[in-house]
C-alpha cells in the first residue's frame, strides 16, 4: 500500500526533524506495539542526535520522588544532611525522554511531564525542598495502546509529531537518507529560514477546518516547517515544508474531516466558514495543497472513531483514575504512625524517627566512637528499626455502574423516565464525587457507553445520546456489568451496579433469540454476581411489576424496586437509601 | 528563569484578562478561576500577569515579605520588632507556583529537616504560602489536586492566615494569597463547594475565527523566534497596564456605591437564585475595581455588565449535569435586570 510506505518514510523524516529541533518540537508520538521497527526507528533517532544526548526511559508506573527528584534518604541519614537525589527529569535535560507505554502513564506523572514542557524547567516543592531545576527535553512517547487505549491527549497536545507504525510490517522498512553530520548543519540553521506571510493562515486555516481546536497544533506545524527549511538547507520555508507540516502535525490530530468521505480538496474548500479566500485568491491555493497534504494523511479509521464518540476525551479521566488509586501510601488523611519499612514511597515522619532514635544516641556513638573512632563517628546514629512511616486513610471511592436497559421491548416506553431518574442520581453521584460508569443493552450486545467517571458532563451527553430499540439481551449486560464491577473492585473502589429493566430477556449471550433460553442465561448470570458479592440494585421498568425482574433480582441477591410512574425522585430516594445502607 | 510572554500581547481572552487585572487592583475579591480548552492560553496569562505587576514594600529579611506600613497584618517577628526599626525595600510581587504533587510539608511548610538532622532542633521552615504572602499563588490543573490541599488552600486564602500544626510545630503566619487556579473541565471537575470560594470564574475558549487564531500564532511564533525582542515591542503597553492597575488601586478606595447600584446587584443575585451574599459581595467589589480601572467615580450599571459572569456563573444553584453553560442564564438575568 502507498500509505504504508509514505508511512515509514514520513516516520523517518519525523526522526530527522525531531533531532534538529528536539525541545522546539516537544517530541513526537509513536503509536505501534513493540516490534523490530520501533526498535530501528529509536535507533535512526538516537544515530542522529549528538553523541552525549542524554536518553532516558521513563516506566509508566514511575514515582514522583524518582521523577522530580527528591530526598535521598540513606545518603541522608550518613552525612546528618539532606542529600538531594535528582530526578529523571533533571537528568534527562538536553535530551530525550522515552516513555515507555504512554498509554498508562499516571495522570500525576503526565502533569509533570506536561508542566516541565510549558515551563521549559522543573519546580520542585516536596520532601523539604524547594528548587527550579532547568530541564530541557524532548518527549518520545511509546504509546502501545490498542483499540481506543491511548496516550493521555493532554501531553499529545504538547508534542508536535505523531506517527503510527502500526500497519506498517518489516518490507517497508528502509535505511535513513539523513546522517548525522546533516543533521548537525541543520540544527545550526533552525529558525533562520524565512516564513513567508501566507503560510500562518494556510497552517491556522487548514487547522480550522480539519477541526483541530488548539492553537498549539499550527504552532508547532510552523517549527515542524521551520526544521524541514532547515534540514533542506533553504532560507525560505517552501509549500512542500508547509505540506510536510500538515501531514506530521495537523493531520493525526484532525477531529472532523471537511467533506465527509472525501478526501480531495476542492469541495473541502467551500465548507471553510472562516476562510477569507474570496479576496485572496493566491493564498487559497496554498490553503489547498496544505489542506490536501493533511487530508491524504489523515488515518482510514478517523471517521469510524468520531462515529464512536470522542474517545480521546473518554481516555483522560480513566487515566486520572489508574493515578488515584495507585498511591493511597502517599496521599490521603494521615491517620498516625507506625514503625515501617521506607519501601515504595512510604512516606517518612522525621520527628517521630528521630524520637524514636534519641533514647539511644549516648550508647550509640560510644560503639560506633569504638568501631571507627571517636571524631569520625556521626553525631545521629540512626538504624532501621527507628524510622517511622506515616499512615494515611484515602477514602475509598465509589463507583456506581448504570445498567440501562435500552431495548423495544417495554423499557422504551419509559426509557425517559429511566433517563431521568439516572440523572438524579447522578446529581447525587457529583456531589459526592463519586464515579460513574454506563452500560446499555439492546439489539443483540451490551455496550461499555460510559467507562468509569467523574466527569458528569460527560455522562449525561452519552445519557442523553442513547437510543432505544430492539431486543433485550440482558444475560449479556449482567455479564459485562460483573466484569466491570470486579475491575473496579480490584483497582481498591467499592463498585455498586443498578440494573435498570423489566426482566424480559429475549436475546442469548451469543446473539440469537429465544426468550426461555435468554431467561434462564440471565438467571444464571444472575448468580454469577451473587457470587461475587458485588452489591446491586435490581429497578423494574415494566408498565407493571412483573414476575421476571423480581426473580433476576432475587438471584443477584440484589435490592428490587419498582420504577414508580413519573417519579424520578422518589426512585432517586430508594437508591440512594440502598446505597447509604 | 525563562522569557515570558507579554500580557498586553495576548489576544483576545479579554474576559480573563480583565477577572486578572481586577485580581491585581483587589485581592479581596477573591481569586480568580479559569476553566477551558487546551492550548487556550490560561497558563500564559497567569504568567504574564507576574511580570505586570508593579513592586510593593517589603521588610527586608522577612520570611512573610511583610507590608511594613500596615501594622495589623505583620507577623509575629516583625510585630515584636519596634516599628521604627523596620527596613523595608522594594520585591516583585510573588507569583509562586504550587506544582500539582507538591506535597502538604511544602505547601504550608513543615519541620526544617536540615536542622532537625544536624542539630535535632525543633524549628519552622516556611512553606509556598508564605512565600506567596502578598501575591498570587498559581495552581495549574486544580482540578487533579488533592481534595484535602485544595480544602486547606481555600481555607487560608479565605482567613488570610495560614495556622501550623503538624511535626509538633504550632504555627502561625500571615498568608494573604489570591488564589489563581486554571483546569480543563474534561479531565475533571471542581467539587460544587469549593467552586462558589473562588472570587470570580472565567470560561476560556479557543478562539474560533480564523483571522484571531492567525494572530495568536503569529504572535506566538514572534516571540519563540526573539523573545526579548518581541519583549522590548509590547513593553510600552505593558507599562500602560501596570500605570493603570496603580492608578486603580489608588482611587479604588474613592470609588462609590450608590443604593441603587447595590439594589440592582442583589436584585440580580435574587433573579439567579445565587446561595448567600458572597455572590453580590463580589459582584460589588469587583465592579468597584472595574469603575476604578477605567477611572471612574462611582459604580453604574456597565461595571456591574461586565463583571456580572464572572462574578456569578458558578455561584448558581445549578442541576450540575446541565449542559447550557450557566453564563448563559447569567447573561440572561443580566438583560432583564440591568437593560442597555
Amino acid at each position: 500500500m502507498r500509505a504504508t510506505a509514505t508511512g515509514w518514510s514520513d516516520a523517518l523524516t519525523a526522526a530527522a526533524l525531531l533531532a534538529i529541533d528536539p525541545v522546539g518540537l516537544g517530541g513526537i508520538c509513536i503509536r505501534s506495539g513493540a516490534g523490530p521497527l520501533r526498535d530501528h526507528w529509536l535507533e535512526t533517532l538516537r544515530g542522529l542526535l549528538p553523541e552525549q544526548t542524554p536518553l532516558r526511559k521513563c516506566p509508566p508506573a514511575i514515582s514522583d520522588g524518582r521523577l522530580l527528584g527528591g530526598i535521598d534518604l540513606a545518603a541522608t541519614l550518613s552525612v546528618g544532611r539532606p542529600v538531594i537525589e535528582r530526578g529523571l527529569l533533571a537528568e534527562v535535560n538536553g535530551g530525550i525522554l522515552v516513555a515507555v507505554m504512554a498509554e498508562r502513564l499516571a495522570a500525576s506523572t503526565v502533569a509533570h511531564l506536561n508542566s516541565a514542557l510549558d515551563m521549559r524547567e522543573i519546580v520542585i516543592e516536596r520532601d523539604g525542598l524547594s528548587q527550579r531545576i532547568p530541564s530541557l527535553f524532548a518527549v518520545v512517547a511509546l504509546d502501545e495502546g490498542i483499540g481506543d487505549e491511548r496516550a493521555a491527549p493532554s501531553i499529545c497536545d504538547r508534542i508536535a509529531l505523531r506517527v503510527d507504525l502500526t500497519d506498517l510490517s518489516r518490507q517497508d522498512m528502509i535505511g535513513s537518507t539523513f546522517c548525522a553530520d546533516q543533521i548537525a548543519a541543520a540544527r545550526g540553521r533552525v529558525g533562520k529560514a524565512k516564513l513567508p506571510a501566507h503560510a500562518l493562515k494556510a497552517l491556522c486555516s487548514t487547522a480550522a477546518s480539519l477541526g483541530v481546536a488548539s492553537l498549539r497544533a499550527p504552532l508547532f506545524a510552523i517549527r515542524v516547517a521551520r526544521a524541514a527549511a532547515a534540514l533542506d538547507d533553504d532560507d525560505r520555508v517552501r509549500d512542500a515544508h508547509l505540506e510536510l507540516a500538515a501531514r506530521l502535525v495537523l493531520a493525526p490530530r484532525a477531529t472532523a474531516i471537511p467533506e465527509a468521505s472525501s478526501a480531495e480538496a476542492e469541495p473541502a474548500k467551500n465548507r471553510e466558514p472562516e476562510g477569507a479566500e474570496q479576496h485572496v485568491p493566491e493564498d487559497a491555493q496554498l490553503d489547498d495543497l496544505v489542506l490536501a497534504a493533511a487530508l491524504a494523511a489523515i488515518p482510514p479509521d478517523l471517521l469510524k472513531r468520531l462515529r464512536v464518540g470522542d474517545q480521546d476525551k473518554l481516555r483522560s479521566a480513566s487515566v486520572g483514575k489508574q493515578g488515584m488509586s495507585r498511591v493511597s501510601k502517599q496521599r490521603g488523611r494521615p491517620i498516625g504512625v507506625r514503625r515501617g519499612e521506607l519501601r515504595s514511597g512510604a512516606r517518612l515522619n522525621v520527628l517521630e524517627t528521630l524520637r524514636s532514635a534519641a533514647p539511644w544516641q549516648s550508647l550509640r556513638r560510644r560503639t560506633q566512637s569504638q568501631l571507627v573512632g571517636a571524631d569520625r563517628a556521626p553525631r545521629l546514629v540512626i538504624h532501621r528499626d527507628d524510622f517511622r512511616v506515616t499512615r494515611f486513610r484515602e477514602r475509598s471511592a465509589t463507583s456506581t455502574i448504570f445498567v440501562v436497559d435500552a431495548s423495544g421491548s417495554s423499557a422504551l416506553r419509559r426509557l425517559a423516565e429511566v433517563k431521568g431518574a439516572v440523572e438524579l442520581l447522578l446529581a447525587d453521584c457529583y456531589v459526592r464525587r463519586d464515579e460513574v460508569a454506563l452500560i446499555a443493552f439492546r439489539g443483540k450486545a451490551a455496550e461499555l457507553i460510559l467507562p468509569p467517571t467523574r466527569s458528569l458532563t460527560r455522562a449525561k451527553r452519552s445519557l442523553a445520546a442513547l437510543p432505544g430499540g430492539g431486543g433485550t439481551p440482558l444475560s449479556a449486560a449482567i455479564v459485562s456489568a460483573t466484569s466491570l464491577a470486579l475491575a473496579v473492585r480490584s483497582k481498591g473502589h467499592c463498585p455498586t451496579i443498578v440494573l435498570m429493566t423489566d426482566g424480559r430477556a429475549n436475546v442469548c449471550r451469543d446473539g440469537h433469540s429465544g426468550r426461555t433460553e435468554a431467561e434462564s442465561e440471565a438467571r444464571d448470570a444472575a448468580r454469577q454476581l451473587r457470587v461475587s458479592t458485588i452489591p446491586a440494585v435490581v429497578v423494574d421498568t415494566s408498565p407493571r411489576p412483573q414476575q421476571q425482574a423480581a426473580g433476576i433480582a432475587a438471584e443477584m441477591n440484589a435490592r428490587y424496586v419498582v420504577l414508580p410512574y413519573a417519579d424520578a425522585a422518589k426512585l432517586s430516594r430508594a437508591i440512594r437509601a440502598h446505597m447509604q445502607a | 528563569m525563562p522569557a515570558v510572554f507579554p500580557f498586553s500581547a495576548i489576544v483576545g481572552q479579554d474576559e480573563m484578562k480583565l477577572a486578572l487585572m481586577i485580581a491585581a487592583v483587589d485581592p479581596k475579591v477573591g481569586g480568580v478561576l479559569a476553566f477551558g480548552d487546551r492550548g487556550s492560553g490560561k497558563s500564559t496569562a497567569v504568567r504574564a500577569l507576574a511580570a505586570l505587576l508593579p513592586s510593593m514594600r517589603a521588610v527586608v529579611g522577612c520570611k512573610y515579605q511583610c507590608d511594613p506600613d500596615d501594622s495589623a497584618t505583620l507577623c509575629g517577628e516583625c510585630r515584636a520588632c519596634p516599628a521604627a526599626k523596620l527596613k523595608s525595600h522594594q520585591v516583585a510581587v510573588p507569583v509562586i507556583d504550587l506544582p500539582l504533587g507538591a506535597t502538604e510539608d511544602r505547601v504550608v511548610g513543615a519541620l526544617d529537616l536540615e536542622r532537625a538532622l544536624a542539630r535535632g532542633e525543633k524549628s519552622f521552615e516556611p512553606g509556598l504560602l508564605a512565600r506567596a504572602n502578598r501575591g498570587f499563588l498559581y495552581i495549574d490543573e486544580v482540578n487533579l489536586l488533592e481534595d484535602h490541599l485544595v480544602d486547606l488552600l481555600l481555607d487560608v486564602a479565605a482567613s488570610g492566615e495560614n495556622v501550623v500544626e503538624r511535626d509538633g510545630l504550632s504555627v502561625r503566619h500571615p498568608a494573604r494569597v489570591v488564589l489563581v487556579g486554571t483546569g480543563n473541565p474534561e479531565e475533571g471537575e471542581l467539587r460544587p463547594q469549593l467552586l462558589d470560594r473562588f472570587g470570580l470564574s472565567v470560561d476560556v475558549r479557543t478562539p474560533a475565527d480564523l483571522p484571531t487564531r492567525i494572530e495568536v500564532v503569529k504572535r506566538r511564533d514572534a516571540f519563540e523566534t526573539d523573545p526579548i525582542g518581541f519583549g522590548a515591542q509590547w513593553a510600552k503597553q505593558d507599562l500602560k497596564s501596570r500605570k493603570r492597575i496603580l492608578a486603580a488601586r489608588d482611587r479604588l478606595g474613592q470609588v462609590t456605591v450608590s443604593d441603587k447600584s447595590l439594589a440592582k446587584a442583589a436584585q440580580l443575585c435574587v433573579s439567579l437564585g445565587t446561595d448567600g451574599l458572597r455572590g453580590e459581595l463580589t459582584l460589588m467589589r469587583a465592579a468597584r475595581a472595574v469603575a476604578a480601572l477605567e477611572g471612574d467615580k462611582s459604580v453604574d450599571d456597565s461595571h456591574l455588565r461586565r463583571v456580572a459572569p464572572a462574578a456569578l456563573r458558578h455561584r448558581l444553584r445549578r442541576n450540575p449535569l446541565d449542559d447550557s453553560g450557566s453564563g448563559v442564564r447569567v447573561e440572561r438575568a443580566v438583560a432583564e435586570c440591568l437593560p442597555a
